[in-house]
């Protein structure tokens, strides 16, 4: 029995010392590291959902879209909105539960390429899957149509949505 | 007099159908569906999880040829749920019909699905981990292991289903998608968690690609578009007792997958073996649906906000 204890047993006074300097070391790196979390926590509330917008990098944002003004594109982009984003972003894409409204100014704003980049990408942390699964021209498609969107004012999203007749740029 | 007869003859005819049948249809009538791109593999995984709140159910059925026994049939149901956007879960049940024999469950897998990296690289790892509890009657192979042959299927159920695995399977989904084409490598680890079983190795590859990278303007059920094709192949790769292509079994599988508007997939694949050790053939397809909203009406069920 004393054998065992004795394998708890610090080695004297410095022993001693050295098991709570541990202790108190490690109680205090928890505490900052609980309130930076907190702090951490509360800050990345206080961003934008949008914010991943900009995290596209310059390369990405600078791509140019190969179906811009191509009213196809806006259809065939219409068409592939409704199977995969309407779940999330709504039949409008006025936003849900899951997705943010894509009629905001972040993203009407937004360039295609960046756009394109969040597809492709997702933001996975934020729930948002990667699509990358959709062929490059597909990808395009959609951004043709979220680019269509923003040529309607934002109260006549009210029924189903219609691609929109684009502006050729 | 019909309604009394057909049931009975689905129950004796196809009794692996009855299961899936019942839960496609109490699902279509809670949740909303939608048109998902599901990839055609049906033993390799690529890089992609299921949506968040989704639940996607899905049936398959495997026809094997056997030598020095009887050909068989087994089916199994996938419960396919994304958590969240970097993990998936998986629920299997497992049977089989061995022609001239019996039709039998052979047990269940629990798997998941880990996303390890948050944006998409050229090659995208994903963590599967799965938990098997299944008898040694389960012929779904859905993977093939180590020095698994032809021969272990032979035996008639009522010896196999002696015999039960509990196993861990791990497998690092590596997987990229280029140009409209995906190409996924998939090493497995396999553990029985019996101490005395050693370790089995095996892999599975695929490459595939859409019919058409351009989607047409209107909704069709024949758009090239609604079409992937590919091959996949796998084999086991022996276990540490005797690791190398030694006494193992390999196939090579043409793949299709018809993605159709009304939100349901098909996949078929011919898988053919590639030495003496493997069926000759195995003849496999798949019908899935993907329910979306569905992790919202269970919230609401436990009495989430709406």
């Amino acid at each position: 029995m004393k054998a065992r204890f004795a394998l708890f047993r610090p080695a004297g006074r410095i022993g001693w010392a050295t098991i709570v300097a541990i202790l108190v070391g490690i109680s205090v790196f928890g505490a900052a590291w609980a309130v930076a979390q907190k702090e951490d926590a509360a800050s990345k509330n206080r961003k934008s959902t949008y914010a991943a917008l900009a995290e596209a990098p310059e390369k990405a944002r600078e791509k140019r879209n190969p179906f811009a003004g191509d009213a196809q594109a806006v259809a065939a982009g219409g068409k592939l909105f409704e199977q995969h984003c309407v779940q999330c972003h709504g039949r409008n894409a006025e936003g849900a539960k899951y997705g943010p409204s894509l009629l905001r100014e972040e993203v009407q704003q937004a360039t295609p390429g960046t756009l394109f980049w969040i597809l492709t990408n997702g933001v996975v942390r934020r729930g948002m899957p990667v699509w990358s699964k959709l062929p490059e021209q597909e990808r395009w498609q959609i951004v043709t149509f979220l680019e269509s969107l923003k040529l309607q004012p934002a109260t006549a999203h009210s029924g189903n949505l219609q691609p929109v007749k684009p502006v050729l740029r | 007099m019909v309604a009394r007869v057909c049931p009975e003859l689905v129950r004796r005819k196809f009794p692996g159908l009855i299961f899936p049948v019942l839960i496609f249809s109490l699902l279509f009538c809670l949740s909303s569906p939608i048109r998902a791109q599901e990839s055609p593999y049906i033993v390799t995984y690529d890089h992609y999880l299921e949506e968040p709140g989704s639940l996607e159910v899905e049936y398959f059925s495997t026809f094997g040829t056997q030598r020095g026994g009887n050909d068989f049939d087994a089916f199994w149901t996938e419960f396919e749920f994304g958590v969240t956007a970097w993990w998936t879960t998986e629920v299997y049940l497992a049977g089989q019909t061995t022609f001239n024999d019996s039709t039998i469950f052979t047990g269940f897998r629990w798997e998941n699905r880990f996303r390890l990296l948050q944006r998409e690289h050229v090659v995208n790892p994903v963590l599967y981990v799965e938990y098997e509890n299944t008898s040694g009657a389960d012929k779904i192979l859905k993977e093939v292991e180590g020095h698994d042959v032809e021969s272990d299927y032979a035996p008639p159920n009522a010896v196999l289903r002696k015999e039960h695995d509990h196993e861990l399977e791990l497998k690092l989904l590596l997987s990229s998608t280029f140009k409209g084409w995906n190409v996924a490598v998939n090493p497995i680890v396999t553990k029985n968690l019996l101490p005395s079983e050693p370790w089995e190795f095996a892999y599975a590859a695929g490459a595939s690609r859409p019919l058409a990278l351009k989607a047409l303007p209107n909704r069709c059920n024949f758009c090239p578009e609604n079409f992937i094709a590919g091959v996949e192949m796998y084999g086991g790769l022996g276990d540490t007792q005797s690791a190398g292509l030694h006494g193992t079994s390999h196939y090579v599988a043409p793949v299709v997958a018809w993605n159709l508007p009304s939100d349901w997939t098909v996949r078929l694949s011919t898988g053919f073996g590639l030495n003496d050790n493997s069926h000759r053939l195995l003849l496999r397809w798949g019908l899935s649906h993907e329910f979306s909203g569905f992790g919202e009406l269970v919230e609401r069920w436990l009495g989430g906000r709406p």
